[in-house]
């Protein structure tokens, strides 16, 4: 396998999605819409960028997970929201 | 390029993007049964569907040259009711032995409820019982982790299950793991808003490995992208990988699991 320079190749769009994650937690915070659950997920989802430790996609997705168990009584909807709702922990 | 789509819902694509796939050099899609953007109202509904995934799509596929195989089953979104779902499965075993007809999927989990789990049961049951592959759908987003070790545990329970006649779909970097370290297949789905992006799939492959494993679009009616398995074949080779090894991936991998199936065959 040819040694591609990953930095090179990925540097430039990374940047670009952090620089839009901290644009979207300004504005949710400019719109005073920060009691949302998701918002103090993805927070506290970005605390594992700054653990130095390889395996920060799973953690961070280990982390926007559902981690109950059991089968839910009901599905009352079909979609997902990204993030569990704090009851459902 | 050749590159096989094991993973496409071509009753809500256009002609145009068959065409498409035929100039990037795709030689046969898998459609596994699939959630219509609507919930049906009986059975008579998924009848004229299984009909059009066994005899209609494979002709449009054959336009331009391009094998067409499919799964049958009640997605899981419309599981809940479990009578319709009953339904259904009553009607499954009439077109099982159309030409086309892999196996059942994409069963599995949604919102992770009781009756989701009762039916994805019943459809494995149906899989034992006429001695079929599987193809397996994951939940989205925060419903995926528990849904996985769910339909894992469904799997293991069924001893006549052959785990590497199963296939499990859109796996991540949390339940890649749990899928390969059971036996059964992985699929990597390249659907950037609820499952990965190109270069996500690629990092999967050099932390899992590169068997057992096949990348597809997954592409639908929702905003999705029919061609990227050749758009990620092109960005593993910016990233370095040769043509050996990405045929591999995206054509020799799924050419080895759906010849499992002995209708499986390559014009």
């Amino acid at each position: 396998m040819k040694k591609t320079n990953l930095v090179d190749h990925g540097f430039m769009d990374a940047r670009i999605k952090l620089i839009d994650v901290a644009a979207f937690l300004d504005r949710i915070q400019r719109h005073e819409q920060t009691d949302d659950y998701r918002f103090h997920a993805l927070k506290d989802a970005i605390n594992e960028l700054q653990t130095d430790e390889v395996g920060r996609v799973g953690r961070i997705l280990s982390k926007l997970s559902d981690h109950s168990v059991e089968p839910i009584d009901k599905a009352d909807i079909q979609g997902a929201f990204g993030a569990p709702k704090p009851n459902n922990q | 390029m050749r590159y096989i789509e094991p993973h496409a819902h071509m009753v809500s694509r256009t002609t145009s993007d068959y065409e498409a796939l035929a100039y990037a050099g795709c030689k046969a899609v898998n459609e596994p049964a699939f959630w219509a953007g609507f919930d049906r109202s009986s059975g008579d509904g998924f009848y004229d569907y299984f009909r059009q995934i066994t005899e209609y799509e494979p002709k449009r596929a054959a336009k331009f040259c391009i094998d067409h195989y499919c799964w049958l089953c009640i997605n899981p979104k419309e599981a809940e009711d479990v009578g319709l779902a009953r339904e259904v499965i009553s009607i499954i075993p009439n077109f099982i032995p159309a030409d086309n007809v892999l196996g059942i999927g994409e069963i599995g989990l949604n919102k992770n409820s009781k009756n989701e789990l009762l039916i994805l049961e019943e459809h494995i049951q149906l899989a034992a019982d006429h001695d079929q592959m599987i193809l397996v759908h994951t939940p989205h987003l925060e419903d995926k982790l528990k849904g996985t070790k769910l339909i894992v545990d469904a799997l293991n329970n069924q001893s006549k299950i052959d785990p590497s006649k199963v296939i499990i779909d859109h796996v991540e970097e949390h339940t890649a793991n749990i899928v390969l370290s059971n036996g059964y297949w992985a699929g990597m789905t390249l659907y950037p808003e609820s499952k990965v992006t190109h270069n996500r799939a690629i990092d999967m492959l050099e932390m899992f490995g590169d068997e057992n494993v096949w990348l597809n679009s997954a592409c639908d009616w929702g905003i999705s992208d029919p061609l990227s398995v050749p758009k990620a074949a092109l960005e593993m080779r910016r990233r370095g990988y040769d043509d050996e090894y990405i045929d591999k991936i995206v054509y020799k991998n799924p050419v080895q699991f759906m010849s499992q199936s002995g209708k499986f065959k390559l014009h």
